[in-house]
């Protein structure tokens, strides 16, 4: 998500699935859709019928490229040398839509004298500490028009936060995310040298950063012949003009890697200079993985932002509100009304208790203040820091990279609550796990109290998921959950209620968060469930006469209004569910705006005012979209112009304009505080303002391009239970890559339990080549073992060719495995666990792991069993260097191992 | 021998022969059971308006219900995104609410127990009440190093809500920032 919102403004799709049918070209990298999203995939199949090139870059053949008119298969984590190639190719043939890069991108842009480029520092960006390694931002800034933070309310206090960002405490709690919507400060608008020749543009710095990326160099990093790579490129720059738009295809392919956000900004760059962005059939989809993963970050269950991707509040940065929005209150665009954003949380939150006196309560938050991600906190656990553990709908013990470690941590634990509908891996860890066969756990030795408690299926409840492009759709609950079965709302619901009436005669300060509370819910039924609708317009906001808003616009920084989540403001529009609308889609139009609600208030398609040209007329008659209407005086088209309706195309902003005042009428990213899309990133990406390619963390390749092998911040969390496979080493020769299949859904609790489901695809399998096939002497439908400094782990080989050994420029043959990811010791269909394997190496941006990505080696016949397999794994380590795996009891570090500890605490 | 025709006329192959339809690919394969089915859609007292809830496509869903029970699940055609299409998972999703593995009852393990144990639901509530409070107090932190204001709780972890609503993640958020809770993640990191 720092990828698209530190580029756009925005955290989500900035397209819609139907609207791939308007494509003229469609690459999906990143990706398995037809397999993965298969309802999604008709739209490729729709566009294809009406002409479009489709591309497919996966390592694996798969459905997907079946489909496709060119598969090319790429070496595994080399994205960003690609991709770099075609914007290479793009500005060295002058392919890029000018008029569209001029008017709305940060081409023009000049950065700062001292800024010093990663091609001069072999791999490395100015500011770079190397022992904390993280990077001081402040070279990578614009040169401003007037004194940086002039322009703030406070800019005193804006520039001590800036100076305070590049503390590390701050650096590791994952501030980039809270670039969702709304991109990242910056201290002032650019100066600017419209003729893009200003050695210090951001356009002539791009081109000198990727100069050397050249076919060339994509076939020795990527394994992509020249001819190949052209005809891409060559399809791409074709259907990307005026009347012409190319839409891009990405999921987790490109997220869950060490430099995922990087993938997405070199991806987003791309798109920018081909005039792609806010345009119909263009665009970057980000295809999201789980029914309600883009609401789970709207609206957060997340350690460093609130609702909106607000950011959570720093101890270091935000002792009060006035320090909190010092940042942004009163600058360039939408994030200049953060203190409005804010403060309409906080009474949503804490009613009549939050008033100005008081700062609408803002202390009752509670502060972060470093890196409490998910890693992070299994660490903990295993250290015995951490008492209670809620798993809500998900099973890390299989989902998790390095199953091994996270089951560690749950044995670690003075109590664990599950709410899931099977007995998942980590409910029953305790007594089935792997490590109860290797004798690295026992049930008499884990202290863990577990709660499991049953969950309500989708139908069984009332609520909104928010799918991938930003579309919350409403459920009518269909039936009663059974017996002792309820929905997360009602457990965290009458918990709350239950925790209140403890505490309801307490004097402690800090139980006044608790108590002040608005937990006042409408119940209903015989099992007093909490009303979904009511808590949806709690979420959507009212207005001082107590009516639902409908717009983020009406909310007030004076505490007269209320609401949740500011950027799904405008759901309860009009007392109207407007997530529950159903209108038929062949009763309107093709961008269907009366079927449920997409956040920002409905617009489908974001930084639409893009589909115009700097006068507010379409690009092209075969392209238009939106356009200015000038005898109505307003904005008009297919769609909600994502931009304000009455700001004419010629308005500039007058001296002193603030928040959505000081954007232009043509700054199309309305939340970016210049209204630009960034090509050069002068903020909110902390491992560089522009992507580079480095290596995986482990790789068996060498980087071709830099000194520099991997993401210098690339962050780790070592111990004896996450060991690293050395880069290059012959002990772990095979790169693999881990994928989901149709019939199953990640960690498997899902769709292991299902017979249908299990039927279709009933066994743990993992694909070779005919080639590695041969070098190891794998059979088709025989046990092979596959090794890392993790573990080891057994399934059936299938050798296929759909997955071809790589060959570099050097000569170098690079094989790799395919390992679907979704079975475990449960279930009807079950098998080992694939993430096991893997190691949890972060990137620094987002805290996601890099499991598309390691390094293995594969033998024939099944995995020792018993301790057996502890001794078989280090013997490996052993052999390539690498420190001994060997735990204490419970997974505690040997030398402090104590029979039947609970938490330290 | 009207016993003996009606024995004949069961038998597919003969009504093949003697029928309309050589070929036996269409009324000469329907039997008496074929003609009395009835498919659960048409019988069902209730069609509610759902959403699928594996991947993040969000296909329309219609829930046939029958005396309270779920006895299909449909793609609405309705929907401009997935036009009454589901995939394999979608349309196995009713096996989700009926598998015969479900757990629809509260599962207790005490520390160092060997086996579960069952539990009311309102006990096992209150017994987590009481282990949020005396875990939050555990992990309180007033301040850091520096006596900068950190207000929170460390005794507490949370994961999970890319399969939740947003209603859910909400009040789930609220509560635990109201309780000092911070280290609260979910598949999104994943």
């Amino acid at each position: 998500m720092p990828g698209l919102g530190a580029s756009f403004g925005r955290g989500g799709a900035t397209n819609f699935l139907e609207d791939l049918a308007n494509s003229d070209c469609i690459v999906i990298e990143g990706s398995n859709m037809a397999e993965c999203h298969p309802v999604g995939f008709q739209w490729v199949g729709e566009a294809k019928a009406r002409g479009a090139k489709v591309i497919h870059i996966d390592p694996r053949f798969t459905r997907t490229s079946a489909i496709a008119d060119l598969h090319v298969p790429l070496r595994i984590g080399t994205d960003i040398a690609f991709l770099g190639g075609l914007i290479n190719y793009v500005l060295s043939n002058d392919l890029y839509f000018e008029e569209y890069v001029a008017a709305y991108t940060n081409a023009a842009a000049l950065v700062r004298e001292d800024f010093v480029d990663s091609e001069d520092l072999d791999g490395l960006f100015s500011g770079f500490d190397p022992e904390t390694r993280t990077y001081d931002e402040s070279s990578w800034q614009y040169e401003t028009e007037e004194p940086p933070e002039s322009a703030a309310d406070d800019p005193a206090e804006a520039a001590e936060q800036r100076e305070l960002d590049d503390d590390p405490s701050v650096r590791h709690s994952d501030q980039a995310q809270a670039a969702g919507s709304g991109g990242p400060p910056i201290p002032g608008k650019p100066k600017r040298d419209e003729t893009l020749q200003h050695p210090r543009s951001v356009f002539q710095i791009l081109k000198r950063h990727y100069a050397r990326y050249t076919p060339e160099m994509v076939a020795e990093v990527c394994g992509i012949e020249p001819a190949v790579f052209e005809q891409v490129a060559q399809w791409v720059t074709d259907n990307s003009n005026r009347d012409r738009t190319t839409a891009w295809v990405y999921s987790v392919g490109w997220t869950q890697h060490s430099v995922g956000a990087q993938y997405i900004r070199t991806c987003s760059i791309l798109q920018t200079l081909l005039g792609n962005i806010g345009r119909p059939g263009g665009g970057i989809l980000a295809l999201r993985g789980h029914a309600s993963i883009q609401g789970s970050t709207d609206i957060p269950t997340l350690f460093n932002i609130l609702p909106g991707y607000l950011p959570m509040p720093h101890a270091l940065q935000h002792g009060s509100l006035e320090e909190y929005v010092a940042d942004a209150a009163g600058k360039a665009g939408f994030w200049g009304n953060k203190r409005a954003y804010m403060t309409n949380l906080l009474k949503a939150w804490w009613g009549d208790a939050a008033t100005a006196e008081n700062d609408f309560a803002f202390d009752y938050l509670p502060k972060i203040n470093g890196d409490h991600s998910s890693y992070r906190t299994i660490a903990d656990m295993i250290e015995g820091k951490v008492s209670g553990y809620f798993l809500v709908g998900e099973n890390p013990a299989v989902g998790h990279p390095n199953g091994r470690m996270n089951r560690f941590g749950l044995a670690n634990l003075d109590w664990l609550v599950v709410r899931d509908l099977q007995l998942i891996e980590s409910a029953t860890f305790w007594k089935e796990s792997p490590e109860i066969e290797t004798g690295e756990l026992a049930p008499e030795t884990i202290g863990t109290e577990v709660f499991f408690m049953p969950a309500a299926t989708h139908v069984e409840k009332d609520g909104t998921f928010t799918q991938t492009q930003r579309l919350l759709q409403w459920r009518d609950k269909a039936v009663e959950p059974p017996a002792d079965a309820r929905s997360d709302l009602w457990f965290f619901f009458h918990l709350g209620r239950i925790l209140r009436a403890r505490l309801a005669d307490s004097t402690d300060p800090r139980d006044r968060p608790l108590l002040d509370l608005t937990w006042d819910y409408p119940l209903h039924g015989e099992t007093q469930d909490p009303s979904a609708d009511a808590v949806l317009r709690e979420i959507n906001g009212t207005g001082p006469d107590g009516r639902a808003l409908s717009s983020y616009m009406q909310m007030k920084d004076d505490g007269s209004t209320s609401g949740g989540c500011w950027i799904y403001c405008g759901v309860y529009a009009d007392e109207v569910n407007q997530a529950a609308r159903r209108k038929p889609a062949k009763e309107q139009g093709a961008v269907a705006s009366e079927w449920g609600w997409a956040w920002p208030l409905n617009r489908r398609m974001l930084y639409n005012r893009a589909s115009a040209d700097p006068d507010g007329r379409p690009w092209s008659e075969r392209k238009k979209y939106v356009w200015w209407d000038e005898a109505a005086g307003e904005w008009t088209g297919l769609d909600t112009p994502d931009f304000e309706k009455h700001k004419r195309p010629d308005y500039v902003p007058p001296e002193g304009a603030r928040a959505q005042d000081a954007l232009a009428g043509t700054d199309p990213f309305v939340m970016q505080g210049d209204g630009k899309a960034w090509l050069f990133a002068p903020a909110g990406v902390v491992d560089g303002p522009l992507p580079t390619h480095y290596e995986p963390v482990e790789s068996v390749a060498e980087n071709a391009l830099y000194k520099q092998q991997a993401n210098p911040t690339v962050e780790r969390i070592p111990g004896p239970w996450n060991r690293e496979n050395p880069s290059m080493s012959e002990v772990f020769p095979f790169q693999v890559t881990t994928y989901r299949l149709t019939e199953h859904h990640t960690a498997g609790a899902m769709s292991r339990t299902l017979p249908y489901l299990s039927e279709l695809q009933p066994e743990f399998f993992v694909e070779v080549s005919p080639e590695l096939a041969e070098l190891r002497g794998l059979t088709n439908g025989e046990f092979a073992t596959l090794v890392s400094a993790r573990t080891a782990i057994e399934a059936k080989v299938l050798v296929t060719e759909r997955i071809r050994p790589i060959r570099l420029r050097g000569g170098q043959v690079v094989h790799q495995i395919g390992m679907p990811y979704h079975w475990s010791y449960s279930g009807l269909s079950t098998g080992d666990t694939a993430n096991d394997l893997l190691g949890i190496s972060l990137d620094p941006n987002t805290h996601i792991q890099e499991d598309k990505v390691s390094t293995a080696d594969i033998v024939p016949g099944r995995r020792p069993r018993g301790p057996g397999l502890i001794d078989f794994v280090e013997e490996y380590r052993k052999r390539a260097g690498v420190q001994s795996g060997r735990v204490g009891l419970n997974g505690r570090d040997p030398v402090d191992a104590d029979a039947g500890q609970g938490s330290k605490l | 021998m009207p016993g003996v025709k009606t024995w004949l006329e069961s038998w597919p192959v003969y009504r093949q022969l003697t029928g309309s339809d050589p070929l036996g690919r269409g009324k000469a394969a329907r039997s008496k059971a074929t003609e009395a089915t009835v498919s659960r859609t048409a019988t069902a007292d209730r069609v509610v308006k759902s959403v699928c809830p594996y991947c993040a496509v969000g296909c329309a869903q219609n829930v046939y219900v029958k005396d309270e029970k779920v006895v299909q699940i449909e793609g609405d055609p309705d929907s401009p995104i997935s036009r009454g299409r589901l995939c394999p998972k979608g349309s196995a999703s009713k096996q989700l609410v009926t598998s015969p593995s479900r757990v629809t009852t509260v599962k207790y393990r005490r520390p160092h127990g060997t086996e579960w144990e069952d539990l009311e639901l309102d006990t096992a509530m209150e017994m987590i009440a009481d282990r949020v409070l005396e875990a939050r107090r555990k992990g309180w932190q007033d301040t850091d190093a520096e006596g900068r204001k950190l207000g929170r709780t460390m005794g507490i972890a949370s994961l999970g809500g890319a399969a939740l609503d947003n209603e859910e993640n909400y009040l789930m958020k609220k509560l635990y920032s109201a309780l000092g809770a911070v280290q609260i993640e979910n598949q999104a990191r994943i």
